[in-house]
């Protein structure tokens, strides 16, 4: 207990736990927006597509800077959803399909600059392999604050545009019937989960990076029949796990922050998906057996026979 | 043959539509006279649903106008006020976190515009649609609770919402049992009493003449299209369902 304490008043652990704690907020409410539109598998999508854009970044600026990479990623993170949205719109080929031909072509490139890069020397310290897996521990002060001015920004979108986000996820067509810019809605709403996605990289990685967006959402969802109520939930289910993600890390020798984080957000959503009231598997099982058994007591024959 | 000099809500020029290279709706010409109660009618496959689409703007024609009540502009973000939409309840994920109360607000959204949240004055508005539905005892269930029926509703008191002044409904009565499609129509009818126009895509012929006063058939092309006594007869359903048989039970 002692060693936690001492652990909230040093300063690395702060800044880290502050960023894993906006991270996990941001990706659990852009999250819930995801997995409602059925879009679940846009974060792996893009985060896997971020990565030839790090690089990139790497390549044409020679700057290891986090805003600058993750400004590569962002880019790339983007342009592979404008593909995966015009693939959709105007082919045949379903969004699953779209998304993981777009990934895997991004990834690929990505995989074949990184092979390159590493053959410059000097390119080693700039770390680019800890947007594949993540690495918590190099989150500066800036970092943090350049989250949190991206987080602001992404709470205002949310709240100012959260009448259209609910109308156009549950009935796109009606939507667009009411007169809303159905287009518009769908790009800066992709763009927001891809800035959500964006933020975690360096965190969590490219490869973990799906879970934060998901698990969060699917826990919430357990819980609550009101949109409002599972984005919040989502939110806090993301930023806890974000901060007991690393005080665990911390805690532990070798263990790395982002794997830990995406643990704890799996506990979550396993509990909820168990013992949540009303979706939950453990009270369905209950109320079957009790209307099985209420059938039982009241008889009727058993041996009627049917047909 | 050109309708009489009545007011019209929806005038619909040359439209073609096509998903491939098959048109799905060719050489439409339509007016929809306002105040009418109109039935769509028509095969599976005939664009019945394309053709709500297209009058509403949802789909690009390859060719035609769409114009509504005389306007020079058909631009339906300038009219989003005067019509309203009744989708397929099953076009939609009905595990959407909302309840009933929250759909039928949507009603109001296009009218209140950006940021605006609905207010008391809406919640009171909704829950007056919902009792025009008869489904006001369910204003606080989740939607996936809602059967086939309930949900139609719900759909239909979200249109209502939306205080217009020509709706349009895709096969509202499915899924719906018979008391309940009576209390539709019959709400169909209050709106036309006020007035209003309705354009109803329909399957069942039987109850073409009871329910409408207009209909429209289709199949591919307009087959035809005028009041229910002049035109809802056996030869032009033959036409439009390319059928040899007789599909009316004597009704006619």
């Amino acid at each position: 207990m002692e060693q936690v304490f001492t652990l909230f008043k040093d300063y690395t652990f702060q800044t880290v736990a502050l960023g894993s704690a906006i991270l996990g907020l941001l990706s659990g409410i852009l999250g819930s927006f995801a997995v409602l539109r059925k879009q679940s598998l846009l974060g792996d999508g893009v985060s896997h597509a971020a990565l030839p854009g790090v690089i990139l970044a790497f390549i044409l600026t020679g700057s290891k800077h986090t805003e600058v990479l993750l400004l590569g990623a962002l880019v790339s993170g983007l342009m592979a959803t404008l593909f995966i949205i015009s693939i959709v719109k105007h082919t045949r080929i379903k969004f699953d399909s779209a998304l993981a031909l777009v990934m895997s072509v991004f990834f690929g490139f990505g995989l074949v600059l990184l092979t390159f890069v590493q053959k410059i020397p000097n390119s080693n310290q700039a770390g680019l392999k800890r947007f594949i897996f993540g690495q918590a521990s190099t989150l500066l002060q800036r970092d943090v604050i350049f989250m949190s001015l991206c987080g602001v920004i992404l709470l205002i979108l949310v709240l100012l545009f959260w009448k259209e986000f609910k109308l156009f996820i549950f009935d796109m067509e009606y939507a667009r019937s009411l007169g809303l810019p159905a287009n518009k809605i769908n790009l800066l709403l992709s763009f927001m989960i891809v800035m959500a996605i964006i933020i975690g990289l360096q965190t969590v990685g490219v490869i973990l990076m799906s879970a934060m967006l998901i698990a969060p959402a699917v826990a919430a969802r357990q819980w609550t029949d009101r949109l409002w109520v599972m984005v919040m939930l989502s939110a806090v289910f993301g930023a806890v796990s974000g901060i007991l993600g690393t005080i665990a890390s911390s805690l532990t020798a070798k263990l790395p922050t982002g794997p830990a984080i995406v643990v704890f957000i799996s506990c979550i959503v396993i509990f909820s998906i168990l013992f949540a009231p009303g979706r939950g598997i453990l009270q369905k099982m209950i109320h079957r057996r009790n209307l099985k058994q209420m059938i039982k007591r009241r008889g009727g024959n058993e041996d009627v026979s049917t047909i | 043959m050109k309708s009489k000099k009545l007011d019209y809500a929806v005038h619909i020029e040359d439209l073609t539509v096509a998903y491939d290279s098959k048109p799905v709706l060719w050489d439409i010409d339509l007016d929809i006279p306002q105040g009418k109660l109109m039935a769509v009618v028509g095969p599976n496959g005939a664009g019945k649903t394309t053709l709500l689409k297209a009058m509403l703007g949802l789909l690009v024609p390859v060719t035609g106008t769409v114009n509504f009540f005389k306007e020079e502009e058909n631009n339906l973000r300038k009219l989003k006020n005067k019509v309203a939409y009744v989708p397929q309840s099953g076009s939609v994920d009905w595990d959407f976190p909302a309840t009933v109360l929250d759909i039928v607000l949507m009603g109001c959204y296009g009218r209140l515009g950006f940021i605006r949240r609905p207010g008391k004055k809406e919640k009171e508005m909704a829950m007056e649609c919902l009792q025009k539905v008869g489904m006001e005892a369910f204003h606080n269930r989740q939607i996936s609770q809602l059967s086939g029926g309930q949900q139609q509703r719900v759909f239909l008191a979200r249109a209502l919402m939306q205080t217009a002044d020509i709706y349009f409904m895709d096969e509202p009565f499915k899924g719906v049992d018979i008391q309940t499609e009576k209390a539709i129509v019959q709400l169909l009818k209050e709106l036309r009493g006020s007035g209003k126009t309705v354009v109803v895509v329909h399957h069942d012929l039987q109850t073409v003449k009871e329910y409408f006063d207009w209909v429209t058939l289709i199949n591919i092309k307009v087959i035809a299209s005028g009041p229910v006594e002049e035109v809802f007869h056996e030869s032009n359903l033959k036409k439009a369902y390319r059928s040899s048989v007789n599909l009316l039970q004597g009704a006619m």
